[in-house]
């Protein structure tokens, strides 16, 4: 089977600074995968490089066969990696539902003047986007406050409308940025609960950073240490939590 | 919130043509003073040009500070057709039809001119350099000689004698002079089915693909380029078509002057602009068509308090200001008019 996501030897420097050196990683098709390291070991830089927010200084990044590496973000997203934010950035002054349509954007165009003058085009179109939406906001059971606006919305659903935007962007590979970033023990469980459907109802292959082990430990089939912009360590889950070196590093005796 | 949507919009139309029919009735029975009735079509041509801006500030959330230039390449390029066509075009309403829509077009080509390097700042740059432009266009326009003879155009920026034209030749944009004996075709009507098309193609462009994809940006561009959002695609469009609906505006401005000269367009009418956009509520459309009525309004129907005019203009802009943003009065509103204004708030929402 090939991989969804090939990564060799990726590197970037910031003037002197090697913020990520050397950087492999390959993710198969339909994983769960973990990125995972103490602060400041470039796990969100690695994000910014695999959407194209930094260019790589150097390596090649490969999706699903096709490289693309040096796109620019919106053109990385045409070609199938979507996000979340560690801090949410949400369309703070839209309504639940329209951030959802803005994610479905590039696929059910019409033209600008079918938008001007409401031709019975836009209407179809816009059923079709309405109805596509509330099929996703449902998923994660956000279709009463599909209305509201998304600043309105209590912590823990701007998390999960964060995801249903980029879902709604139809992506082979979801990155998520510290999902569980401030949430309680209840709001973790049920995050990872909607990770794994995400996961298995939509058949999405993931890659997720986290500090919270329980999480991490609970979902994520493989994992990826990141210490000082560098591989520690690279493995199944159960393996990689044992190793020493990660033991030292990041998680403590 | 569909229905919601559509019902305030619909107010804001009915609003409009309220307006027009009280007025036509005032007109009708002689109800309406002379300095009134002045004011019809300036009236008409600010609330285009505060609608307008506001698609970029308010919905784009762009600070351009170059409004007056775009309303000014729109009044020259609609009254210079509008010279060429006198003898051509007879009737009036025809012959302004066509201007504005030159007017329109010709400043829709100076607004993606424009954007396509202004739009790579942001905030405070952008409308520093948003003024530049505008004001850069107001003296290109100011430095301008074009006549035309038997021979066709000629086109000079030394001096009115260099046009060098047959004894046929008439100057038609006399450099700082500007262009004089513009047919006076702008009519209150026109003024008004402006308005009614301004408000058309703005509000539906808000509720739509596009719309949607220009506000957000607005709220957060690194998540709008995440999602496969180009920025400079849609800023571009809002910037252009708000300067296409600025130069349908001059053009109408030009068509109620005998005399159009340039330095009119200066950044104190850019601003005034922007003044009717913020004190109107940024983003809110309906907030604009107010609040530019009122503010044109204002200073001619205080005319009668002669030196103190502009003292009250400002002391009312202070009050409204505070009416609309401090905490305390925002208390005192909820709690004294809470039913009235929660109703309207529900639906701006």
């Amino acid at each position: 089977m090939a991989a969804m996501l090939e990564v060799k030897n990726l590197g970037i420097s910031f003037g002197g600074l090697r913020a990520v050196n050397a950087f492999d990683l390959t993710i198969e098709k339909g994983a769960l995968y973990g990125l995972i390291g103490p602060n400041g070991a470039g796990k969100t830089t690695v994000f910014n490089l695999l959407t194209g927010v930094y260019k790589p200084t150097d390596g090649i990044i490969k999706l699903d066969g096709t490289e693309i590496t040096g796109k620019s973000t919106v053109e990385i997203n045409k070609a199938g990696i979507a996000r979340t934010f560690q801090n949410i950035r949400l369309f703070k002054d839209m309504s639940v539902l329209d951030n959802v349509k803005a994610g479905l954007h590039n696929h059910h165009p019409y033209s600008f003047l079918a938008g001007i003058f409401h031709t019975p085009t836009y209407h179809r179109v816009e059923k079709e986007m309405d109805e596509q939406a509330m099929e996703l906001l449902k998923v994660f059971e956000l279709d009463k406050e599909a209305h509201y606006k998304a600043s309105n919305l209590p912590y823990g659903k701007q998390r999960k409308l964060e995801i249903a935007r980029a879902l709604a962007t139809e992506p082979k590979l979801l990155l998520l940025d510290e999902p569980a970033a401030g949430m309680n023990p209840n709001e973790t469980q049920e995050l990872m609960n909607t990770i794994h459907f995400v996961r298995d109802h939509f058949g999405m292959t993931i890659l997720l950073i986290e500090h919270d082990m329980k999480l991490v430990s609970g979902i994520c089939e493989e994992l990826t240490v990141l210490n000082f912009g560098e591989v520690l360590c690279q493995g199944k889950t159960s393996a990689v939590l044992k190793n020493p070196q990660v033991i030292t590093a990041y998680l403590g005796e | 919130m569909k229905n919601k949507k559509l019902k305030s919009n619909l107010i804001t139309y009915g609003i409009v043509l309220a307006a027009f029919v009280i007025v036509e009735i005032m007109m009708a029975t002689g109800n309406i003073t002379s300095l009134l009735k002045g004011l019809l079509v300036p009236l008409c041509v600010y609330v285009v040009l505060a609608i307008s801006l506001n698609l970029v500030v308010g919905i784009s959330g762009e600070l351009s500070l170059g409004h007056a230039g775009f309303m000014c390449v729109g009044a020259f390029a609609g009254a210079f057709f509008s010279k060429c066509m006198q003898d051509v075009l007879t009737v009036s309403g025809v012959r302004l039809f066509c201007a504005i829509l030159v007017g329109a077009a010709v400043a829709a080509v100076f607004g993606v001119l424009i954007g396509i390097p202004v739009l790579r700042l942001k905030g405070d740059y952008l409308a520093i350099v948003t003024l530049a432009f505008g004001e850069i266009i107001k003296n290109i326009i100011n430095a301008f000689y074009i006549g035309k003879d038997s021979n066709g155009f000629h086109m000079t920026m030394k001096d009115q004698f260099s046009l060098g034209m047959e004894a046929d030749g008439v100057v038609i944009l006399n450099g700082p002079q500007g262009i004089t004996g513009t047919p006076k075709d702008a009519t209150f009507a026109a003024g008004i089915i402006l308005i009614l098309v301004t408000l058309f193609i703005v509000l539906n462009l808000i509720d739509s693909r596009d719309g949607r994809a220009i506000q957000s940006i607005r709220d957060n561009r690194i998540a709008a380029e995440s999602i496969g959002i180009g920025i400079t695609k849609y800023k571009l469009m809002a910037f252009t078509v708000s300067a296409a609906l600025a130069g349908a505006a001059g053009a109408l401005y030009a068509h109620n002057l005998s005399t159009l000269v340039a330095k009119k367009f200066d950044y104190n009418q850019s601003i005034m602009i922007l003044v009717f956009v913020v004190l109107g509520g940024i983003g809110n459309i309906r907030g604009s068509i107010i609040a530019a009525v009122v503010l044109t309004a204002l200073p001619e129907l205080l005319r009668g308090l002669s030196d103190y005019r502009m003292l009250i203009y400002s002391i009312i802009l202070i009050v409204i200001m505070l009416f609309n943003w401090a905490p305390k009065a925002l208390e005192w509103r909820e709690r004294y008019l809470g039913r009235f204004f929660k109703k309207s708030a529900e639906e701006g929402e």
